[in-house]
């Protein structure tokens, strides 16, 4: 019963780290531009369909040519 | 959910769930009570900085006023501004979603954008420039950066973004093109390109006068340069697209390069190797700068600024928890001599205007309206998140300039001036910089020596006389704070190190991605001229690219070369002209937006930007002025010059600082270009004013005018506004959620398909 009720909460309190390092790396990703690549694949399958999508490789190949032709600042 | 009578959901599309919440719903008491709690403990927090004159102010007060005001400010002058000017419409498209291509437009968590923008918009500047402006006191610096920040720096970045988010993303020079006509404009984008020039040449300056003579520093921070190459050669062979995975790879290896520079400047050849003077020191960046301009991204600028990012997050937090935990004693006095007589060893100038010239970021900063126009506005969902991206943003890093200048005001106040009054006052060496420093008059023990050689031997360098630029002394007070608790005395060093470190990293970030902004900027002004130039246009034509950023590595080389030589000291005759650039490109700024809200008839409400605009006017005109005409040779450029050119005319061949006629002839020359400089900036902001005050009696006596604002589109998806998701928007996304699972193939697809 308390063993039970322990374990319980062992799970539950394995399921919030696991949640907690989801949605840290989740954030930390998205904001260094990692999950970039999953979104733009996303958004071919959704809007082109037909369209082939390009490796991950291909697709960072590509990015970094447009930045290198548009580039953004950064601040002081 | 509470009083759903009060909530509003609005649809585009019957057959879709609604896009927008319209919530009138009053606060709960509960919240009433939270935040008047929060205002009373700010109010409490305000007093303690403000009145209390005890032996130790605790700096644990200044976060709490902080922290209250920030609160406050943006539950309830930010929703001022949001209901009366920028009055968002959710159902309206962004250009995110109408644009949407997956790569520069696409919609973006609000979240994941808050810190994509903070890292954009928070680098150096809110750390050097309180740290030199705590030569005043700590008052006047928490005043301005607190008060500014609040009414002036957040919103202009909240209003900019408006701007550019109604416009497609267009920049600030385009923006002022299309508001203000082709007068202003012109001035507006030589306005960018010279002020960018010279931003970029003081923070290279900063970064030299923190690793001159200094080995470990030396060391460290040129191993960034190879961290980065791996990391791109990685990135782009061996994990593409593994970007988190790369940056903490990047990061372990900083650290143990931080660590290594220990052991190097311990040994015999590494002092021989990595001591470099300043005008060395001077000629690599500038060809760093080359460099990283005309490589490809990939390979050196994107790792940097992935590194640049994870440092930046990491090592504010780590401050933050720091001052939290150490809570230091203040040893600055409220309001130093220094503020009102004027002859301060850091910068020179009186309270007003020079605060305010030096804490820029942090308070108000014009280049945050380049960052604010462009990228954060094609990756937004919805208008009323643009509170918590522009306004929220800011905030944040006023909060960074706070944690900035209460580190400085705790270091002792003989050691602060002895890092930061110029060789030519301190001799350069322990036991003049400590006579000089007891003569100032600043109360509490006087300072020997020994002890000043002491605390150097404490962080790991040779010595910490007259090390200006702010980034030592950041990282100086940094390294006291955090070795308080962490690792203790032993840690010192490796603090102090980090914290050069990360400045470096951030500088040399905005260096690189400056230079390339500036190069382009260039090229396509050199392409518009047409005939043989059109040629400049294409960004593939190598020639042309290695052409602009020669000229554009020149002009800030020589402006950084002109500054290590200096015999004033470079910080002391620079760092001005750096904060009435960064000022003066807020005035465009603001002057813009103020031109758009009176357009579009919101003239009762153009007070919201018009007072900062008015204020920064009014700052960076007076600075401007005294920069110019000013006949104390201390603070007037010219004033300087003429002083300088009489005595070399009447065949002297030493005179003040100056100890040879080379020297003599370097003050003569600086000068000009620093007083050409001054004249160049405050023309071109008044050039702005004036097209924009002439937009504004045509567009009062039309009674409004057409704004270039782009027409309405229907959006057809939903996100919640603020940090934290209501129990509306909750219902609302849940509807979302069913509407998918019922209907797979009904997919978004955005309106440009």
């Amino acid at each position: 019963m308390g063993a039970g009720a322990g374990a319980a909460a062992g799970v539950s309190r394995l399921g919030g780290a696991a949640r907690a390092w989801g949605a840290l790396t989740w954030y930390v990703k998205g904001v260094l531009g990692e999950s970039d690549y999953q979104r733009y694949v996303e958004h071919l399958r959704r809007a082109h369909p037909g369209d082939p999508v390009p490796t991950v490789g291909d697709y960072w190949r590509e990015r970094y040519a447009e930045q290198d032709v548009n580039p953004g600042a950064r601040c002081c | 959910m509470r009083s759903p009578e009060l909530v509003q959901k609005v649809r585009n599309d019957p057959g879709l769930p609604p896009v927008a919440i319209i919530d009138r719903r009053p606060m709960t008491p509960g919240k009433k009570i939270l935040f008047a709690a929060i205002g009373l403990v700010a109010a409490i927090a305000w007093a303690l900085v403000a009145f209390f004159r005890g032996e130790d102010v605790n700096a644990a007060y200044f976060v709490l006023a902080a922290v209250g005001t920030y609160v406050i400010a943006y539950r309830f002058y930010a929703r001022l501004v949001e209901y009366k000017v920028v009055r968002p419409d959710d159902t309206r498209a962004t250009p995110a979603e109408r644009y949407e291509n997956g790569r520069d437009f696409a919609p973006t968590d609000r979240r994941v954008l808050f810190g994509h923008h903070f890292a954009a918009i928070a680098g150096a500047g809110p750390l050097v420039g309180p740290v030199l402006a705590a030569q005043m006191g700590y008052l006047p610096g928490t005043l301005w950066i607190i008060i500014g920040g609040v009414l002036a720096g957040a919103v202009q970045d909240y209003l900019v973004l408006w701007l550019s988010t109604r416009r497609r993303g267009r920049s600030l020079g385009q923006m002022i093109r299309d508001e203000l006509g082709s007068v202003g404009g012109a001035a507006g984008l030589i306005g960018v390109f010279v002020i960018m020039i010279i931003i970029i040449a003081v923070l290279a300056l900063v970064v030299v006068n923190a690793l001159a003579e200094s080995p470990w520093g030396v060391f460290s921070v040129g191993c960034t340069i190879p961290i980065a190459l791996f990391m791109g050669v990685y990135l782009r062979f061996l994990r593409p697209g593994r970007v988190a995975e790369v940056s903490l790879i990047g990061v372990v290896l900083l650290v143990l390069a931080i660590v290594a520079g220990g052991w190097v400047a311990s040994t015999s050849w590494g002092v021989e190797w990595f001591t470099l003077d300043k005008v060395t020191l001077a000629w690599l960046i500038t060809g760093y700068g080359f460099l990283a301009s005309v490589l490809p991204v990939w390979l050196l600028l994107a790792p940097r600024d992935y590194l640049s990012t994870f440092m930046k997050v990491g090592t504010i937090v780590l401050l933050a928890v720091g001052v939290i935990v150490a809570q230091p004693a203040v040893q600055a006095p409220a309001v130093s001599s220094f503020a009102t007589a004027g002859n301060g060893p850091a910068f020179a100038g009186t309270l007003f205007p020079f605060l305010f010239i030096t804490i820029a970021c942090g308070a108000l900063s014009g280049f945050h309206a380049l960052i604010s126009s462009g990228t954060s506005p094609k990756l937004v969902e919805k208008e009323s998140q643009l509170r918590l991206i522009g306004y929220g943003g800011m905030l944040t890093e006023s909060f960074v300039a706070i944690m900035a200048l209460v580190t400085a005001v705790s270091i002792d106040q003989h050691l602060y001036f002895a890092l930061n009054a110029p060789a030519a006052l301190t001799g350069g060496e322990a036991g003049t910089a400590a006579d000089y420093v007891n003569g100032l008059g600043l109360g509490g023990t006087p300072v020997t020596g020994a002890d000043i050689q002491g605390a150097a031997d404490g962080v790991g360098e040779e010595s910490i006389v007259s090390r200006t630029g702010g980034a030592p002394t950041l990282a100086f007070g940094m390294a006291q704070i955090l070795g308080s608790f962490l690792g203790g005395a032993g840690m010192t060093a490796f603090w102090y190190h980090f914290a050069i470190m990360f400045e470096a990293l951030f500088i040399l970030t905005t260096v690189d991605a400056g230079t390339r902004v500036a190069r382009f900027m260039l090229s396509d002004t050199l392409g518009n001229l047409g005939g043989p130039l059109a040629k400049f246009r294409d960004p593939s034509w190598r020639v042309g690219a290695w052409i602009c950023s020669i000229v554009v590595c020149g002009l800030w080389g020589a402006i950084l070369l002109m500054g290590v030589t200096d015999p004033l000291g470079g910080i002391n005759t620079l760092f001005p002209l750096f904060g009435i650039a960064n000022q003066l490109l807020a005035a465009m700024a603001l002057a813009l937006v103020t031109t758009v809200l009176i357009k579009k008839g919101l003239l009762r409400w153009a007070w919201i930007p018009g007072v900062p605009l008015v204020w920064d006017l009014a700052v960076t005109m007076t600075a401007s002025f005294q920069k110019i005409f000013s006949d104390v040779p201390a603070i007037g450029y010219w004033a300087n010059h003429n002083v300088f050119r009489e005595a070399r005319a009447a065949g002297e061949t030493s005179f003040g600082t100056a100890t040879t006629p080379e020297a003599m002839d370097a003050v003569i020359r600086n000068t000009f270009v620093q007083g050409t400089l001054s004249i160049v900036f405050a023309a071109l902001v008044l050039v702005v004013a004036l097209s924009a005050v002439w937009v504004w009696i045509k567009a009062i006596r039309a009674g409004g005018l057409p704004t270039t604002e782009e027409p309405d589109s229907p959006s057809a998806l939903f996100a919640p506004s603020g940090l934290v998701t209501t129990d509306a928007e909750k219902e609302v996304a849940a509807e979302w959620k069913a509407y998918y699972s019922d209907n797979p193939d009904a997919v978004r697809t955005g309106a440009h398909a």
